[in-house]
Formats: C-alpha cells, sequence, structure tokens
C-alpha cells in the first residue's frame, strides 16, 4: 500500500497441498506447538504447576473469556466487532444483582443475566444491521452506555449477598476436578465448531466477511445474519456475567473491565483474521489455553497482573506482526 | 440557510446553545463568562487530544492510545521534575517521546500494514504497563513536584490560564496544518480514497504515520499539562480517557470511515462533553451519569452523521482499499 497498488491478487496453486500437510502448516499447529512448549516450560519453572486442582483453579483466568471470543471470533469473521462485551457483562450482573436485592431465586437471576445479555447484543445489532453504522463506533459507543448504566445503578457501591445455591455456576464443581466453568467451556468450544463450521449459518458467516455484497448477491440475508451474530455475542457476555458474578459473589459497576481486549486478543490469536473473512474455532480454544496457561504460569512466579497485561498486549501486536515481518524478509 | 441548518457543526453549535440555555434557565451562574471560561480550561486536555485524534480518524485510522501515552509520559515528566530537570527540557522530552510512542503505533501500521485498532488496544496496555515497570505502581504526590513545574498549566495570561491558551494555539495549528499544507490536504486524500491517493503520489503509510506521530506528540504535550494540573502522577491518570477522545470526535462528525471532518466540529464536540461533564455536578446530578451520557451522546451522534451522509456506513477495519 505504501508503493503503487500491485496486482497481488490470489494465486492457485498448481497443485494443492494435501489434507495433512496443510493441517501441519497450519496455524493452529503452530499454536498447538505453543501450547505444549508453555505448558513444559510452566511445569519445569513450578514445582505446583502439574497439580490437576491447581490446573483447575487456572482455568478459571480464561474459560469466562473464552466464552465471549467464541461469539466474537464469529464476529470478527463476519467483518463486525463488538467492543462492548464487557460492558455488557457489567450492566447483566448489575441488573442479577438488581433482580437479587429484589428477592428473585436463583433460575430468575440466571434468566435475568442471559436476558440482559440478549438485550444488549439486540440493541447492538439493530444499531448496525438494521441502521448500517458501523459497528466499532456503535460499540464503542455502548460500551460507555451499558457500563455509565451500571454505575448510575450502583455509583461506587456494590451488590453482595448472593444466595448459597447461585455461587455453583462459579465456583461448582460437575465431576472431580472439572469445574462447571470447564464443562461449559468444553460444551460451547463444541456447539461453536458445529455452528461456524458445519452449518449453512456458519458458512454464510464467512461469505459475509469475506464479501458482503456477494453475499447478499447470492441470496444470504446478510443483515439478519449480522444482527444474530450480534445478539448470539450478547447472549455469550451473559453466560460470562453469570459465571464471573457467581464466581466472584458481588457487583460492582467496574466488574470485567479491560475484557473486550482480552477477548479480541483470544481471538486473532487464533488465528482469526482481524480484516474479517478467516479463522476458525479449534485456533480460537488452543489461543484460550495458551492465553490461560500463560497467565497461570506468570501468576505461579509472582508477576503481578499489570506485567501480564503487557505480554498480552505484546502477544497480540506480536502474533499478527511476526507473520507479516517474516513475509517481508524473505522477499 | 437551509444549507446552514443542514450543515453539521450548525446543528452541533445549535445543541451546544439548547444545552447551555437550558442549564442557565435552572442555574444562570453556569454562563457567566468566567465559568464558560474555567469550563474552557477544563476541556482543553479533551480538545488538544481529540484534534491529534481527528487528523487520525481523517485518515481511516483510530488511535486508541492516547490516554496511555498521554500517561507514560506524564509520568516521565513528574520523574524527570524530581530529578531537577529544567522545564523547558522537560517540555522538549514529553513532546518527543510522545511523538515516538506515536511513531511506534504509525510504524506498524505502515510497514506491518496492521489495523491500527489492534496495533492501538495492543500499544494502549503495553505503555500503561511501562509506567508500572517504571514506577513499581508508587504515586508521584504534588508535595514531589516543583512549584514551577506544577504552575505554568495555571499561570493566568490575558484572563485565561495557560493551559486553555494551549488549547487555542492547538486548534489554531491544526486549522493552519489541516487547510494550508500539502500534508493536511493529503490527510483527507488518504481517508477518502486510498487508491487515488496513491495516484497522486501520496504515500498511504507514510501520511498515516504523520497523523500517528502527531496525535502521539499531542498526548505526550497534554502528559505534562494533565499531570502539571492535577499535580499527582500515577499509572491509572486519565483511565478510558480515549473514548471519550474519540467519543468528542465522532460527536463532532468527524466520518469513522474517514476523508471528512472538521476542527470546528472537533472542538465543539469535546466543549459538548466539557460542559456535560462540569454541568452534572451543578444541576446535581450524580457524577456516574457522565459515562452513560456521552455513550448516549456518541450514538445519537452516529445516527445523525450516517442520516446526513446516507445509507454508507463502512467498516473502520481497512479493508479492500487497504490491501491493494
Amino acid at each position: 500500500m505504501t508503493t503503487a497498488p500491485q496486482a497481488t491478487g490470489r494465486q492457485i496453486p498448481d497443485r494443492l497441498m494435501s489434507p495433512t500437510r496443510r493441517a501441519l502448516k497450519s496455524w493452529e499447529m503452530l499454536l498447538f506447538v505453543v501450547a505444549v512448549g508453555i505448558f513444559v516450560a510452566n511445569s519445569l519453572a513450578s514445582p505446583y504447576f502439574l497439580d490437576p486442582w491447581n490446573l483447575s483453579d487456572a482455568s478459571f483466568n480464561f474459560t469466562e473469556k473464552a466464552l465471549i471470543a467464541f461469539a466474537m471470533a464469529m464476529l470478527i469473521i463476519a467483518g463486525e466487532i463488538d467492543l462492548s462485551v464487557a460492558s455488557i457483562i457489567a450492566l447483566a450482573s448489575t441488573a442479577m444483582g438488581a433482580a437479587m436485592i429484589a428477592g428473585a431465586p436463583v433460575p430468575v437471576l440466571v434468566a435475568v443475566g442471559l436476558g440482559t445479555g440478549v438485550l444488549c447484543g439486540a440493541f447492538n445489532g439493530l444499531l448496525v444491521a438494521r441502521f448500517g453504522l458501523p459497528s466499532i463506533v456503535v460499540t464503542i459507543g455502548t460500551m460507555s452506555l451499558f457500563r455509565g448504566l451500571s454505575y448510575i445503578a450502583l455509583g461506587d457501591g456494590a451488590y453482595t449477598g448472593y444466595p448459597a445455591g447461585f455461587g455453583w455456576f462459579g465456583q461448582g464443581y460437575v465431576w472431580w476436578v472439572f469445574s462447571f466453568e470447564l464443562v461449559l467451556f468444553a460444551l460451547f468450544a463444541v456447539v461453536f465448531y458445529v455452528l461456524l463450521h458445519r452449518t449453512n449459518f456458519g458458512r454464510a458467516v464467512y461469505v459475509i466477511g469475506n464479501n458482503a455484497t456477494a453475499a447478499r448477491f447470492s441470496g444470504i440475508r446478510v443483515d439478519r445474519i449480522r444482527f444474530m451474530l450480534f445478539v448470539l455475542t450478547g447472549l455469550m457476555s451473559g453466560i460470562a456475567a453469570v459465571c464471573l458474578t457467581s464466581r466472584l459473589g458481588s457487583t460492582r459497576p467496574s466488574i470485567a473491565m479491560g475484557w473486550e481486549l482480552e477477548a479480541v486478543t483470544m481471538v486473532v490469536l487464533g488465528g482469526v483474521s482481524i480484516l474479517g473473512g478467516s479463522g476458525s474455532i479449534p485456533g480460537v480454544v488452543i489461543a484460550a489455553l495458551v492465553m490461560g496457561l500463560v497467565t497461570f504460569g506468570l501468576g505461579l512466579l509472582n508477576v503481578p497482573g499489570i506485567v501480564m497485561s503487557i505480554i498480552i498486549g505484546a502477544l497480540l501486536i506480536g502474533v499478527i506482526a511476526l507473520p507479516r515481518l517474516w513475509r517481508m524478509l524473505r522477499k | 440557510m437551509s444549507s446552514l441548518l443542514k450543515s453539521r457543526e450548525a446543528i452541533l453549535a445549535l445543541a451546544i446553545l439548547i444545552l447551555l440555555a437550558l442549564i442557565a434557565s435552572r442555574f444562570p451562574g453556569f454562563v457567566s463568562p468566567l465559568n464558560l471560561a474555567n469550563v474552557f480550561t477544563d476541556t482543553s486536555p479533551l480538545i488538544i487530544l481529540a484534534l491529534g485524534q481527528m487528523v487520525v480518524i481523517v485518515t481511516k485510522c483510530i488511535d486508541l492510545s492516547v490516554a496511555a501515552n498521554l500517561a507514560l509520559t506524564g509520568m516521565i515528566a513528574a520523574m524527570m521534575n524530581g530529578a531537577g530537570v529544567p522545564l523547558p527540557l522537560i517540555l522538549l522530552t514529553v513532546i518527543a517521546l510522545g511523538a515516538t510512542l506515536g511513531a511506534v503505533n504509525g510504524l506498524l501500521v505502515w510497514k506491518l500494514d496492521i489495523p491500527s485498532i489492534v496495533v492501538t488496544l495492543g500499544t494502549m496496555t503495553i505503555y500503561r504497563g511501562i509506567i508500572f515497570l517504571l514506577t513499581d505502581g508508587k504515586w508521584i504526590n504534588a508535595h514531589e513536584m516543583t512549584e514551577g513545574f506544577k504552575a505554568l498549566p495555571r499561570l493566568i495570561f490575558l484572563g485565561l490560564p495557560i493551559m486553555a491558551w494551549m488549547a487555542v494555539a492547538v486548534i489554531v495549528l491544526t486549522v493552519v496544518l489541516v487547510r494550508r499544507t500539502a500534508l493536511g490536504r493529503a490527510f483527507f486524500a488518504v481517508g477518502g480514497n486510498a487508491h487515488a491517493a496513491v495516484y497522486t503520489g501520496i504515500s498511504v503509510g507514510r501520511t498515516q504515520m504523520a497523523a500517528f506521530v502527531i496525535s502521539g506528540a499531542l498526548a505526550g504535550f497534554t502528559g505534562y499539562l494533565w499531570v502539571a494540573r492535577y499535580a499527582v502522577a500515577y499509572v491509572d491518570i486519565a483511565g478510558g480517557f480515549e473514548l471519550d477522545v474519540v467519543a468528542a470526535c465522532v460527536i463532532g462528525g468527524i466520518a469513522i470511515a474517514g476523508g471528512a471532518g472538521t476542527v470546528a466540529g472537533c472542538v465543539m464536540g469535546a466543549l459538548f462533553l466539557g460542559i456535560i461533564k462540569n454541568a452534572l455536578p451543578v444541576v446535581g446530578i450524580s457524577p456516574f451519569w457522565q459515562m452513560a451520557i456521552s455513550g448516549a451522546a456518541i450514538l445519537i451522534a452516529i445516527a445523525f452523521n450516517s442520516r446526513n451522509q446516507g445509507p454508507k456506513g463502512r467498516i473502520i477495519l481497512k479493508k479492500a482499499e487497504h490491501r491493494a
């Protein structure tokens, strides 16, 4: 783009790579190797790492964020983005807190959390799909709006005193070391894998991300799918809000601050193109594991949180920059 | 007359006047010249940063790292002050350092062709993290700063503090840059149509890099003003301020798809937010309303802007043009 536009269109090779070779050279494979490397390095660096209970604890680092990242991946593949996810968590959590004060039982609390997420997502989706506004500004706006609403409700206060049964979603274990959140993570990994890679809906998401106009001409209801993706992202944020609120046992308006960055990082690290049109769910799953392992490993080494955020920021830029640097140097 | 009514700036000016009239109807003291001058001074950092952001957005990028840049340069200014460095040298350093941090963003966008939103989301956390590495999370408080360091932004000159004059100076400089220089035209050309810009001999990447350097330098300078005025420096100063800055631009009618926007709109966008922020405590509304109000203002503004532009919602994540 610095020189005159060159014709670098897609080239079709004479022979396609065999599926095994393609799998071996894929981004997911590289990530997987990195994940294994970090796992080994961590188990050498700290004697406390290779303990099933410690590892299970560590999974809380990424499960909630990964739930959002799955939906965010589909949204980014479709060429949109949602920066308001963390604020949706704040608002959903606040709504649950208000319901709890009003004396609602646990199932109602969960319904309120999920419902708030869906409503927020639908609001974003309406503005983007119905009114044709750019998703990045819309969600920067709703990012302030949603969290702002929870600041109005709570100020510098907090909702505490959730009923005991509510704690299970964030603290409970389904079987042995497998927490409810971890099971939820695995379950949604499968659900999103099927949705994105095995259904017409998933194909349509890729088509929209590559060429929305062509998608419209081939009979895909582009705006409806965009709307649904935003609702889905809202719903996943609602689920994350239930888990996080249950795990913390309290709601403050600053809950989940900065998570949008981590969710986007997870998605991009997972090999989803930020320009839309390509990426996969297995990539995001491994990226979630990598980020979880890095944060947990650094935590064991007593690295403070803000230093971890430097590393996450560097990871975000690095994973995009390195392949490009590599290609530049090879030319 | 009808074209005047359709102009975004006129609508915004009208909105500001209505807002002021509403406040004045209950609290006439708010619109006294002295108080309005205070509001302007208080909004100065937002105006300066919004103008830098405007230049970046016009080239079809976005700079989310401005607040982190401000916090880092502000901290370094405070540390240099503690080490006894004279003020003029501090000022030069913060501007140069801010420009360098901006250049890092610009280089990544230019040379590696990474979307600006990803680059600046990343550098935003990195820059703030560096403050922690430098200070171990410690604060630098008022008593650790020299009087001269703290006094400069508050110094009154012709009835207004230096801080406000700095905003005025940046407004004038930006107007000159945008309307009277080749670089200024290049910003709009690149954001309006990157392909056409290349054919007219403009380097898209270099122009975007220049925009990031300007935004960074202004953020660096604001870093000093901020720390000196509030007389405190720590990791989280101006946390989330980048959103206010983007909000000011969006409200001011700077097209997020690039290529369109005016300095007047941008300044009024910042003033609109500044007036709301200053009016809330006067009107007796909890300051916790601020965040939701600016969010709502962003949404209303983009809905308004898109109506004026017709059905043309484009994605900021740079697509076809950029890949060429």
